[in-house]
Protein backbone atom coordinates (compact mmCIF):
# COMPACT_ATOMS: atom_id res chain seq x y z
CA UNK A 1 0.00 0.00 0.00
CA UNK A 2 1.47 3.35 -0.96
CA UNK A 3 1.26 5.90 1.80
CA UNK A 4 0.35 8.75 -0.55
CA UNK A 5 -0.74 11.84 1.30
CA UNK A 6 -0.68 15.57 0.71
CA UNK A 7 2.51 17.59 1.04
CA UNK A 8 0.78 19.71 3.71
CA UNK A 9 0.14 16.62 5.86
CA UNK A 10 3.59 16.70 7.45
CA UNK A 11 2.89 15.86 11.10
CA UNK A 12 5.72 13.81 12.58
CA UNK A 13 8.33 14.66 9.97
CA UNK A 14 11.63 16.23 11.09
CA UNK A 15 11.24 20.02 11.02
CA UNK A 16 13.94 21.55 13.22
CA UNK A 17 13.21 24.13 15.92
CA UNK A 18 9.92 26.01 15.92
CA UNK A 19 10.01 29.83 15.92
CA UNK A 20 7.72 30.73 18.83
CA UNK A 21 8.24 34.50 18.65
CA UNK A 22 5.09 36.62 18.48
CA UNK A 23 4.79 38.72 15.36
CA UNK A 24 2.46 41.41 14.09
CA UNK A 25 0.28 40.94 11.06
CA UNK A 26 0.72 43.21 8.06
CA UNK A 27 -2.33 45.17 6.90
CA UNK A 28 -2.72 42.96 3.80
CA UNK A 29 -2.76 39.84 6.00
CA UNK A 30 -5.57 41.28 8.12
CA UNK A 31 -7.44 42.11 4.92
CA UNK A 32 -7.10 38.54 3.63
CA UNK A 33 -8.48 37.25 6.94
CA UNK A 34 -11.37 39.75 6.80
CA UNK A 35 -12.06 38.78 3.18
CA UNK A 36 -12.56 35.14 4.14
CA UNK A 37 -14.78 36.10 7.10
CA UNK A 38 -17.03 38.01 4.70
CA UNK A 39 -16.99 35.30 1.99
CA UNK A 40 -17.88 32.56 4.48
CA UNK A 41 -20.44 34.35 6.65
CA UNK A 42 -24.05 33.16 6.98
CA UNK A 43 -25.29 35.80 4.54
CA UNK A 44 -22.91 34.88 1.69
CA UNK A 45 -21.61 31.32 2.22
CA UNK A 46 -19.41 31.64 -0.86
CA UNK A 47 -16.32 29.81 0.48
CA UNK A 48 -16.40 27.32 3.36
CA UNK A 49 -13.41 26.50 5.57
CA UNK A 50 -13.04 23.07 3.97
CA UNK A 51 -12.94 24.63 0.51
CA UNK A 52 -10.28 27.06 1.74
CA UNK A 53 -8.24 24.16 3.13
CA UNK A 54 -8.65 22.10 -0.04
CA UNK A 55 -7.37 25.04 -2.10
CA UNK A 56 -4.31 25.38 0.16
CA UNK A 57 -3.63 21.64 0.03
CA UNK A 58 -3.86 21.73 -3.77
CA UNK A 59 -0.88 24.07 -4.05
CA UNK A 60 2.18 22.42 -5.61
CA UNK A 61 4.72 21.47 -2.92
CA UNK A 62 7.25 24.14 -3.96
CA UNK A 63 4.60 26.90 -3.89
CA UNK A 64 3.34 25.66 -0.51
CA UNK A 65 6.89 25.89 0.88
CA UNK A 66 7.61 29.29 -0.64
CA UNK A 67 4.38 31.01 0.41
CA UNK A 68 3.63 32.51 3.81
CA UNK A 69 0.49 31.54 5.71
CA UNK A 70 -1.75 34.30 4.31
CA UNK A 71 -0.22 34.02 0.85
CA UNK A 72 -1.58 30.44 0.83
CA UNK A 73 -4.96 31.77 1.98
CA UNK A 74 -5.24 34.36 -0.78
CA UNK A 75 -4.07 31.83 -3.39
CA UNK A 76 -6.85 29.48 -2.27
CA UNK A 77 -9.48 32.23 -2.02
CA UNK A 78 -8.57 33.34 -5.55
CA UNK A 79 -8.74 29.78 -6.93
CA UNK A 80 -12.12 29.19 -5.24
CA UNK A 81 -13.59 32.46 -6.57
CA UNK A 82 -12.43 31.68 -10.11
CA UNK A 83 -13.75 28.11 -9.82
CA UNK A 84 -17.16 29.40 -8.71
CA UNK A 85 -17.27 32.03 -11.45
CA UNK A 86 -17.42 34.95 -8.99
CA UNK A 87 -14.32 36.46 -10.63
CA UNK A 88 -12.42 35.46 -13.71
CA UNK A 89 -8.66 35.21 -13.93
CA UNK A 90 -8.34 37.88 -16.66
CA UNK A 91 -10.29 40.31 -14.48
CA UNK A 92 -7.94 39.66 -11.54
CA UNK A 93 -4.80 39.92 -13.71
CA UNK A 94 -5.97 43.23 -15.22
CA UNK A 95 -6.74 44.66 -11.79
CA UNK A 96 -3.34 43.59 -10.38
CA UNK A 97 -1.55 45.07 -13.41
CA UNK A 98 -3.42 48.36 -12.87
CA UNK A 99 -2.43 48.44 -9.18
CA UNK A 100 1.22 47.78 -10.10
CA UNK A 101 1.21 50.76 -12.46
CA UNK A 102 -0.38 52.94 -9.77
CA UNK A 103 2.20 51.86 -7.13
CA UNK A 104 5.14 52.38 -9.46
CA UNK A 105 3.92 55.89 -10.26
CA UNK A 106 4.06 56.84 -6.58
CA UNK A 107 7.03 59.00 -5.56
CA UNK B 1 -25.34 9.02 10.67
CA UNK B 2 -25.90 7.80 14.23
CA UNK B 3 -22.93 7.49 16.59
CA UNK B 4 -21.37 4.04 16.37
CA UNK B 5 -18.97 4.42 19.28
CA UNK B 6 -19.21 5.45 22.92
CA UNK B 7 -16.58 6.81 25.29
CA UNK B 8 -14.17 4.03 26.24
CA UNK B 9 -14.49 2.08 22.97
CA UNK B 10 -11.23 0.79 21.53
CA UNK B 11 -10.85 1.78 17.92
CA UNK B 12 -8.38 1.51 15.07
CA UNK B 13 -7.96 4.34 12.57
CA UNK B 14 -8.46 3.22 8.96
CA UNK B 15 -5.17 2.75 7.16
CA UNK B 16 -6.29 4.20 3.85
CA UNK B 17 -4.62 6.61 1.45
CA UNK B 18 -7.38 8.03 -0.76
CA UNK B 19 -6.87 11.27 -2.69
CA UNK B 20 -8.78 14.41 -1.77
CA UNK B 21 -9.29 16.65 1.24
CA UNK B 22 -8.97 14.55 4.39
CA UNK B 23 -8.96 15.57 8.05
CA UNK B 24 -7.29 12.37 9.28
CA UNK B 25 -3.55 13.05 9.49
CA UNK B 26 -1.29 10.48 7.82
CA UNK B 27 0.69 9.76 11.00
CA UNK B 28 -2.36 8.48 12.88
CA UNK B 29 -3.73 6.10 10.19
CA UNK B 30 -3.61 2.48 11.29
CA UNK B 31 -3.04 3.40 14.97
CA UNK B 32 -5.08 2.09 17.89
CA UNK B 33 -6.72 4.36 20.44
CA UNK B 34 -9.62 4.83 22.84
CA UNK B 35 -12.63 7.08 22.24
CA UNK B 36 -12.60 9.77 24.94
CA UNK B 37 -15.31 12.16 23.68
CA UNK B 38 -18.09 12.40 21.12
CA UNK B 39 -17.52 16.02 20.09
CA UNK B 40 -20.68 16.32 17.99
CA UNK B 41 -21.95 15.64 14.48
CA UNK B 42 -20.63 17.74 11.59
CA UNK B 43 -20.92 18.04 7.83
CA UNK B 44 -18.43 15.73 6.12
CA UNK B 45 -15.40 17.90 5.23
CA UNK B 46 -14.42 15.48 2.46
CA UNK B 47 -17.41 16.57 0.35
CA UNK B 48 -17.81 20.11 1.77
CA UNK B 49 -14.29 20.80 0.45
CA UNK B 50 -15.54 20.32 -3.12
CA UNK B 51 -18.74 22.33 -2.84
CA UNK B 52 -20.85 19.35 -1.69
CA UNK B 53 -23.47 19.48 1.06
CA UNK B 54 -21.49 17.42 3.60
CA UNK B 55 -24.43 15.03 4.11
CA UNK B 56 -24.78 12.72 5.92
CA UNK B 57 -23.28 14.50 8.89
CA UNK B 58 -20.53 12.50 10.54
CA UNK B 59 -20.02 11.99 14.27
CA UNK B 60 -16.63 13.42 15.30
CA UNK B 61 -14.77 11.77 18.16
CA UNK B 62 -11.77 12.76 20.21
CA UNK B 63 -9.54 9.68 20.34
CA UNK B 64 -6.78 9.12 22.88
CA UNK B 65 -3.48 7.49 21.82
CA UNK B 66 -0.36 6.75 23.92
CA UNK B 67 2.46 8.74 22.27
CA UNK B 68 4.71 5.66 22.43
CA UNK B 69 2.24 3.76 20.24
CA UNK B 70 2.18 6.51 17.61
CA UNK B 71 5.92 7.18 17.24
CA UNK B 72 8.21 4.13 17.03
CA UNK B 73 11.20 6.10 18.37
CA UNK B 74 9.32 8.06 21.05
CA UNK B 75 11.69 8.95 23.90
CA UNK B 76 9.33 10.88 26.21
CA UNK B 77 7.45 9.54 29.22
CA UNK B 78 5.40 6.37 28.73
CA UNK B 79 2.50 8.32 30.28
CA UNK B 80 2.49 10.91 27.44
CA UNK B 81 -0.59 10.82 25.26
CA UNK B 82 -2.08 12.47 22.23
CA UNK B 83 -5.71 13.26 21.42
CA UNK B 84 -6.82 13.54 17.79
CA UNK B 85 -10.28 14.48 16.50
CA UNK B 86 -11.33 11.86 13.96
CA UNK B 87 -14.56 11.42 11.99
CA UNK B 88 -16.51 8.20 12.46
CA UNK B 89 -16.01 6.89 8.92
CA UNK B 90 -12.27 6.77 9.61
CA UNK B 91 -12.67 4.50 12.65
CA UNK B 92 -13.22 0.74 12.99
CA UNK B 93 -13.76 -1.25 16.19
CA UNK B 94 -10.34 -2.53 17.28
CA UNK B 95 -10.71 -6.19 16.33
CA UNK B 96 -7.38 -7.05 17.94
CA UNK B 97 -8.73 -5.88 21.27
CA UNK B 98 -12.11 -7.57 20.83
CA UNK B 99 -10.73 -10.85 19.46
CA UNK B 100 -7.04 -11.03 20.45
CA UNK B 101 -6.78 -14.67 19.36
CA UNK B 102 -7.15 -13.57 15.74
CA UNK B 103 -3.98 -11.49 15.99
CA UNK B 104 -3.32 -7.91 15.05
CA UNK B 105 -4.23 -6.81 11.55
Amino acid sequence: MTRDHGHHDMGGQPAGPVDQAEHLYALWEKRVDALLVLLSDKKRRIIGVDELRRGIESLPADAYERMSYYERWIASITANLVEKGVLDQDEIDARVAGLRVRDEARP
Amino acid sequence: MSPRFVVGDRVRVREAWPPGHLRTPAYIRGKRGIVCQHVGDFGNPETLAYGGDGQPRQPLYRVHFPQASVWPDYRGSAADSLEVEIYQHWLDPDQHWLYPEKGAT
